[in-house]
């Protein structure tokens, strides 16, 4: 009994962090509107300060006060990445805020490991709570008794800020309606400047806190991310108090989860994820997003099947596109064939993206299905590789049907962290269930058939899927059934009042979309011979939204030619440099601020520009013709 | 009138939210090719029944009938496949679309086309499409971007998506809300001719008293969720409770439409 | 001269929604903004206060040029805007919206009190700790006024007070106008119910695609049918 009490407490310790975290996250959100990805990393800058202050500094003011000196000057950067970076994207689409802050999160990873070193780092015990409390001879460290105690406390102080001031005000005012709090005389740009330099502060101050009990590594900004999303789905995004509740539920869960499926502890967490969306789908404490608001004077271009022009440009550069086996080598045709899997790849989230305006930031998870599933048919059940190409992607159709059925319930920055954490579940079954997916080692040995084996059948082979792949997708863009996904993601309420079911349309688009990201996969474990969790990773999905983004969200094609450009680059630039992390992010929050049309949408709208130009004279002179 | 069929019939209609009665045992009848309005103050229920005879909201009470079939606790999409049109107070268009293809997309889900993946929805459906479009005067604007719509013609837009599906009532909530006073007139003046040429029943929300009493053929008045009075243009402009209660003196619409003022 | 807005152009993105657009209000008075939906009634209210961001000419606001500073500061410097389809703060109670909206006392302004304020609308004074989002939509557009007025406003632009509100209401929004009026407050307001623009205002001006067509009392619009028609549909 007593061993599950001080398990219980531990759960409780835990969830002092989360809370912190989760809450700065919340409320930067309930103000700024922006999911501020980033905030794990200024949790791992908060823990790392915190370690080099308190070494620096003796005695218990050196320690104390180095906690809040680091969470302090952690809260100073977060102040000038918002001057600097977040004032120019608060109009920006949601997603590409998401994208800006995890370039962020990318560049300080490589920024941290820069100043302090790739190794872990074992930081001072807490003076005054070093000890243990004997409790039925179980110990719980001290410290733990007081991080409990903590998360309260500083729950009581934001309420009374947010309740008793007229800062507090001003922030839920701003919550709400941020233009008309402007209008109202405020000056929004030091009111969110400060709700960001809180909300740092508190992320900060939960990595300071915990460098007593677990050792700072430069991996803590996606672990506690990831977590963090799942607390926030699940107590409510903007709720303080669901911030609390969901942080002691998901720490009890990891507490207790360890107990019963010691491996895969996180599969009891995505449960109650799962049970508390279908019953309270925007969390325990969370409230429905309100429309948002369509920004005035958007012109949008209705989307036209291609020109018979257009047709036989696309196939005459598909036509060249298959004679680079006349002069490239090996090496430039694998290069080339992975460009063209990662066309597939992108093309099925630009569907999902554009199409359905369902922006996942877990893509890679039904990519990487795809790939196991080719894996375990070739490998373990021994068949050929037609067969495995074949059926292998099944596994994507089936892992896509089971998470989209949850994730299309939700949509927005919700559908975003949602899908994250889903295929951060798979990438946590890939990683830890050593024995079916061989863990960190992967399964090695997954070969083409003969017929396919050489670089340049390869090629074509993948050349060939690529382009039928964006061929369908574009039939189905233009389909009865592509028009009713575009017409859920234009308006809601519309589509609902002319007998669309929305989340049956949006899920059908999702295991679509996720069937054939699979399908990339199944040719991706083909070509690298092997499988290793990293199909499944979050870098990898990030790297889909960022060759849609490049292409150009708002265009029909822009994913093939988003996915040629970045694949190339991301080759050429990690044969160069040690710092790929740095430049990529650099490239991504550089990307959204200067450039967020993509390639095909910035031509679209010069070629649109030219031509408004023309026909607008032309109605200046008919109107004056009239008034005449 | 008794031997036109009642459309929509309401009984005993109640909700409350946190013990604040929204709509009280609220009930009437509709019948085809009539224009039945309901007005009444802000906060006086209005939206709360339309929520529920649209089935965005379930009641706590009452029944509703519409052409026979009990629809409480029906989702919007069913209803709508029983045949109800719908025009929201403001505008809701697929805005990424042209003008012809809106209409399209409604036709598409009329024809259980929605998981057709294959077939071209440009071919789909276009004369149909072409004829609701001259239908409520906007041939002309088929090929047109939506996005690019005057107000008042998505208007008339949204007004040949709600008549895609055939419908036999049609539910308008505040339709002439933002737009000019000729604007105003013209669409229920168009919205008049289809439902008699048609005969659908038609019940809108409205504030525009010089609307209301000009193509109104009868009146329901709500106020704190009961029904306070109900009858023709006439019996409720000069019914004192409703001009204390809501009317106020009949400084801010159209002298014509005042009690008394030769009606 | 209390605004002065002359060669005023804005626009959204690439489009241009406002041309040349000149007005003034005087001392005290009601002037009335008319115009059909998307003329650009709301347009030139959202780039007087700067919430239009691409706009170019000149606005001079108690003789000072505003037209290059942030919303905030135009309305700390007594120019009070309450825009259209009411945006009360709904999570919060009366007392609250009213908290965000109040600013220093100013000279040559009109000083607002919430007891004054509750004598100019008693509804609110009936419902201050009761959360915006339960009020009916009349009580909304008297809680936006009032709001507004805590900044101790001069000049106040009233964007579509009356639409969406029962017959009964828009008169009491009559009678707030010219109560705020007598008390000093010079007002401008768009419109589309010339009804009610003739009971409260002036003078009026008429915009039609984003061009100011017409300026001039009531009396001399009733004296240009040709006009009023033309621009108004009535």
């Amino acid at each position: 009994m007593a061993f599950y009490f001080v398990q219980f407490l531990t759960g409780l310790a835990s969830a002092a962090s989360l809370f912190l975290v989760a809450s700065g996250l919340s409320i930067i959100f309930g103000v700024t509107r922006i999911v501020n990805f980033a905030h794990g990393a200024f949790y791992m800058l908060g823990a790392y300060v915190a370690f080099t202050l308190t070494e620096r500094f003796s005695g218990a003011l050196g320690f104390w006060g180095g906690i809040v000196v680091a969470a302090l000057i952690v809260a100073a950067v977060g102040v000038l990445v918002e001057m600097v970076l977040l004032r120019r994207i608060y109009h920006a689409p949601e997603l590409f805020q998401l994208l800006a802050t995890f370039g962020l999160t990318l560049m300080v990873q490589d920024i941290v490991v820069l100043i302090w070193g790739p190794d872990d780092l074992l930081g001072r015990r807490a003076p005054g709570f070093r000890g243990a409390v004997d409790f039925f001879g179980q110990n719980i460290p001290s410290y733990d008794l007081f991080l409990i105690a903590l998360s309260p406390i500083v729950l009581g102080i934001l309420w009374l800020l947010f309740q008793r001031t007229r800062w507090g005000v001003l922030v839920r005012a701003a919550t709400q309606d941020r233009d008309m709090v402007a209008a109202l005389g405020v000056n929004q740009k030091w009111l969110f400047t400060s709700v960001f330099a809180l909300g740092v502060f508190l992320a900060a101050l939960g990595g300071a806190l915990q460098i007593p009990r677990d050792a700072v590594h430069h991996a803590l900004d996606l672990r506690i991310i990831v977590e963090v999303f799942v607390v926030v789905v699940i107590g409510g995004l903007g709720s303080i108090i669901g911030a609390f509740v969901a942080a002691v539920l998901v720490s009890e869960l990891n507490a207790f989860g360890i107990l019963i499926f010691p491996k895969i502890s996180i599969i009891l967490v995505f449960l109650v994820m799962a049970v508390v969306l279908i019953v309270r789908p925007w969390g325990l404490f969370g409230k429905p997003e309100a429309a948002a608001r369509r920004t005035p004077g958007l012109t949008v271009n209705p989307w036209r099947p291609l020109t018979s022009g257009e047709r036989l440009m696309s196939i005459g550069a598909l036509a060249l596109a298959a004679m680079l086996p006349l002069f490239a080598g090996n090496y430039a045709l694998t290069v080339g064939s992975e460009i063209a899997i990662f066309v597939i790849f992108a093309a099925s989230l630009h569907f999902l993206m554009s199409v359905g305006g369902l922006a996942s930031f877990g893509h890679a998870a039904y990519f990487g299905l795809g790939a196991y599933g080719v894996a375990f048919l070739a490998k373990a059940a021994g068949l050929p590789m037609i067969v495995s190409l074949l059926l292998g992607p099944l596994l994507g159709l089936l892992g896509a049907a089971v998470f989209g059925f949850f994730a299309v319930q939700l949509s927005g920055v919700y559908f975003a962290m949602l899908t994250l954490a889903f295929a951060q579940i798979i990438w946590s079954i890939a990683f830890q269930w050593v024995t079916v997916t061989g863990g960190d080692n992967g399964i090695l040995g997954v070969w083409p058939d003969n017929w396919a084996s050489s670089p340049a059948s390869f090629y074509w082979l993948s050349l060939g899927i690529a382009a039928l792949v964006a061929t369908v997708l574009r039939v189905i863009v233009f389909s009865p059934f592509g028009f009713a996904l575009r017409a859920t993601r234009d308006s809601p309420l519309r589509s609902e009042a002319i007998g669309i079911n929305g989340k049956r349309v949006r899920w059908t688009a999702f295991v679509i979309a996720g069937t054939t990201a699979g399908i990339g996969g199944a040719l991706f474990a083909y070509l690298k011979g092997s499988v290793f969790p990293d199909s499944v990773g979050i870098s990898l999905s990030v790297d889909a939204l960022v060759m849609v983004l490049l292409g150009g969200v708002e265009t029909v094609s822009g994913a093939v030619i988003g996915a040629i450009v970045f694949k190339a680059a991301n080759i050429w630039l990690v044969s160069q440099t040690d710092l790929s992390k740095l430049v990529l992010g650099g490239f991504i929050v550089l990307m959204v601020v200067a450039f967020p049309k993509g390639i095909v949408g910035t031509l679209e709208a010069l070629r649109n520009r030219r031509r408004s130009t023309d026909t607008k004279s032309a109605l200046a002179t008919s109107r004056v013709e009239v008034a005449e | 009138m008794s031997m036109v069929p009642t459309l929509l019939s309401v009984e005993n209609l109640s909700k409350s939210y946190g013990g604040v009665h929204a709509v009280r045992s609220v009930s009437f009848e509709l019948r085809a090719g009539e224009i039945l309005a309901l007005i009444g103050p802000n906060g006086a229920g209005k939206s709360t029944c339309f929520d529920m005879l649209n089935g965005q909201n379930m009641p706590d009470s009452g029944r509703i009938t519409l052409l026979g079939e009990d629809t409480v606790g029906r989702k919007p999409r069913a209803i709508w496949r029983l045949g109800v049109g719908r025009t929201f107070q403001i505008t809701a268009t697929f805005p990424t679309m042209t003008v012809r293809e809106n209409v399209q997309v409604a036709l598409v889900s009329y024809g259980r086309q929605l998981f057709n993946l294959w077939g071209s929805t440009a071919a789909y459906a276009r004369g149909e499409a072409g004829r609701l479009l001259e239908l409520v005067g906007m041939g002309a604007y088929a090929e047109r971007p939506c996005g690019e719509l005057a107000y008042g013609d998505l208007k008339r837009l949204e007004l040949a998506i709600a008549l895609a599906n055939q419908p036999r009532l049609l539910l308008m909530d505040e339709p002439t809300a933002g737009m000019a006073p000729r604007e105003r007139i013209e669409l229920m003046r168009l919205t008049a001719r289809i439902a008699r040429e048609q005969s659908i029943g038609v019940l809108f929300t409205e504030h525009d008293m010089d609307v209301v009493f000009e193509h109104a053929d009868r009146i329901l008045v709500l106020n704190r969720g009961s029904l306070i009075a109900e009858g023709s243009p006439e019996e409720v402009r000069g019914n004192p409770q409703v001009r204390a209660i809501y009317l106020g003196e009949g400084l801010v619409y159209d002298a014509r439409h005042r009690e008394g003022a030769g009606a | 001269m209390k605004l002065q807005v002359a060669d005023l152009n804005s626009f959204y993105g690439p489009a241009h929604i406002l041309f040349d657009i000149a007005l003034e209000v005087g001392e005290g008075e009601v002037v009335a903004l008319l115009g059909r939906n998307g003329a650009g009634k709301s347009t030139t209210f959202r780039s007087i206060v700067g919430l239009v961001e691409n706009r170019s000419g000149r606005i001079v606001f108690e003789g000072k040029d505003v037209s290059r500073e942030p919303t905030h500061a135009i309305v700390r410097g007594g120019l009070g805007y309450v825009p259209e389809e009411r945006r009360i703060f709904t999570d919060l109670t009366v007392e609250e919206n009213l908290e965000v909206g109040r600013q220093p006392k100013r000279p040559n302004a009109p000083y607002w009190t919430r007891e004054k304020l509750f004598t100019l609308f008693p509804n609110l004074g009936e419902m201050r700790n009761r959360p915006g989002g339960r009020m009916s939509g009349g009580e909304q557009q008297m809680l936006t006024i009032a709001r507004t007025l805590m900044g101790n406003p001069s000049l106040v632009l009233l964007d579509e007070p009356s639409e969406g509100l029962s017959p009964k209401i828009v008169e009491q929004m009559v009678d707030a106008i010219l109560a705020m009026k007598k008390e000093g407050v010079s007002i401008v307001v768009s419109e589309q119910n010339l009804h009610f623009a003739r009971l409260i205002s002036d003078r009026v001006y008429i915009i039609e695609r984003g061009k100011i067509c017409f300026g001039g009392t009531i009396a001399e619009l009733d004296a240009r049918p040709d006009v009023r028609d033309a621009h108004l549909s009535l």
